[in-house]
């Protein structure tokens, strides 16, 4: 039984559908990588699943539960956290407040799920009365992810982390996304540096025009051909 | 030394009095602003609106034969701002939230806080009327007068202007308490600062909107009821007190809350020195100036006071339009 199954998948912008028939499956504690060409529908996926879009057709279940059509502020209940691709932090927040806004449906304590950000994001620890809006684009998507960890998720979901990042923090944010996975989270991500993702990923998951169009290991697609000519730059 | 005095009384003490209103009534408007982005024109209705409740209160304690140390319509202020507090929540059920929940653009919600203006003015017309009214109804306001050495006159300062000091102190530390400890207070400058990433983080809106309401009309209650108190209370307040605060939002930087209160202060204190008749501070070097005096030496004629609001405006939106504290650009 997996931990995230989409099936079928359309939806779409307003009238516009996006998503037109998208299977995907997880495992617990895998990490998937969703690539692409630009308008392949990769991140409207992750928007589908995480209840920003309307869903005309198909399901999301997760963890045993329907999850089709909820809306992303009722889905920190059920442990999934998004990270999206641009103005991901408060930025005249502190880091620290930035992390306490991600507890922010939590009731129950939660200075333990800090310590344990800031040890996976030691970096963080030293800025964490600055504002998150002075640092750095990869300290800001550190604060990202840590925000999205307060919850502790079962799964994170990441849209294009290291986009505009120098090729420099692309390995370090990599590295912390093998991190944030050992400690048992699930991770879906949709990345333009499809090589060194799909060199981390338990699954990889290749869309083109709204459907897929391979679906494999991370390994397997590296290896494939096919998928190398059209979307990975020979 | 007696012209210091005077300069203290009629250009410092005046500029700190008004300014402090402004700073309480631009708390509410650039809170508003931040997080429900739209400018709300009917807060200076609702500081008369606030005003009127806390003397009708004041009036039921009369009635009712309270005595008190403190003026009746002072202790009226407290449940006044509660009740304020409750109507604007409200006025933003009836006719904000529709609205934003249709997805309607921020410039209908200023058209909508324009019909609540004129709703509101109708309203305390019809039933306060137009005169201004004394809101010390158990006995005269209480005069405190403070003498410099060397000086015939005393700088004076109103039991109002007292109050008003003590009040806009305390509610700057609390509200820096409540943006910067508090959970819903960090929440709202969460919203403030990127609503979507609120709303995917899971924080509630509805919780974040509900607090905007109660600072801005518990505030814009106790503003209209110091300054009514300080001069008569007056129900063509409105237009006149708006511009100067909303000169002050936007000087301070739309969406800071410590800018509104800066910019509260610097309006207030432009305003009341370019009224200020400098010819009385150069009257005691008159037999050194080679020229004369002129009666009245002030920058700007009373009556054309809220000139002075406007100018401030149309500097900084040239020169800094994201006002002294980097607030958004409209």
């Amino acid at each position: 039984m997996s931990l995230l199954s989409v099936t079928n998948l359309h939806a779409g912008y307003g009238q516009m559908t996006i998503l037109k028939g998208i299977d995907m499956a997880l495992d617990a504690g895998e990490i998937g990588v969703i690539v692409g060409p630009n308008g392949a529908g990769k991140s409207t996926m992750l928007k589908a699943i995480f209840g920003m879009l309307n869903i005309s057709e198909g399901t999301v279940g997760f963890d045993g539960a329907d999850i089709t059509g909820i809306r992303s502020e009722k889905l920190a209940a059920h442990k999934i956290a998004f990270v999206p691709q641009e103005a991901n932090v408060f930025p005249s927040l502190t880091v620290q407040e930035n992390l306490e806004m991600g507890a922010y449906s939590r009731r129950d304590a939660y200075d333990a799920v800090i310590d344990s950000v800031y040890e996976i994001f030691p970096d963080l620890k030293d800025k964490r009365g600055q504002p998150a809006g002075e640092l750095s684009g990869g300290q800001r998507q550190m604060v990202a992810f840590g925000r999205a960890l307060m919850i502790e998720p079962k799964l994170i979901l990441l849209d294009e982390p290291t986009a505009g990042l120098s090729p420099l923090f692309m390995s370090v944010i990599f590295d912390r996304v093998i991190a944030i996975n050992k400690t048992g989270v699930t991770v879906a991500m949709v990345e333009q540096n499809a090589k060194q993702a799909l060199a981390i990923a338990h699954k990889g998951f290749v869309l083109a025009n709204g459907r897929n169009s391979y679906t494999g290991t991370g390994n397997e697609l590296l290896a494939n051909p096919d998928v190398a000519r059209s979307f990975l730059g020979g | 030394m007696n012209e210091l005095v005077f300069f203290i009384d009629n250009g410092l003490v005046a500029g700190l009095i008004i300014g402090a209103i402004y700073a309480l009534g631009a708390i509410g408007v650039t809170l508003i602003f931040g997080i429900l982005r739209f400018a709300h024109f009917a807060h200076g209705d609702m500081m008369t609106m606030g005003a009127f409740i806390s003397l009708i209160i004041a009036f039921l304690l009369k009635a009712s034969g309270f005595h008190s140390p403190l003026a009746l319509v002072f202790l009226g202020m407290f449940p006044a701002m509660v009740i304020t507090a409750a109507i604007a929540i409200g006025f933003d059920k009836i006719f904000y939230k529709p609205l934003r929940e249709a997805g309607a653009r921020p410039i209908v919600l200023v058209m909508a806080s324009l019909g609540v203006t004129l709703m509101l003015q109708g309203v305390l017309r019809l039933f306060g009327g137009v005169s201004a009214r004394n809101m010390f109804i158990d006995r005269p306001k209480e005069i405190f007068q403070f003498h410099l050495p060397g000086a015939r006159r005393a700088i004076v300062l109103t039991e109002p202007q007292v109050i008003l000091f003590i009040f806009t102190i305390a509610t700057v530390i609390a509200l820096h308490y409540f943006l910067t400890r508090t959970r819903l207070g960090k929440a709202m400058r969460a919203v403030s600062d990127n609503p979507d990433l609120a709303r995917i983080t899971g924080i509630s809106t509805e919780h974040v909107v509900w607090a905007t309401w109660i600072i801005g009309g518990a505030l814009a209650c106790a503003a209209g009821t110091l300054l009514s108190m300080d001069v008569a209370l007056k129900p063509d307040l409105s237009w006149n007190i708006l511009l100067p605060i909303f000169a002050a939002t936007i000087v301070g930087g739309i969406g800071q809350p410590y800018g509104a209160i800066a910019g509260g202060f610097l309006v207030g204190l432009c305003e009341s020195l370019s009224v200020f008749n400098w010819a009385i501070l150069l009257r005691p070097i008159k037999p050194y100036l080679w020229f004369d005096i002129p009666s009245s030496l002030s920058l700007v004629p009373t009556e054309y006071k809220l000139m002075v609001p406007f100018l401030i405006l149309i500097i900084v939106l040239i020169y800094r339009p994201t006002g002294i504290f980097k607030g958004r650009v409209l």
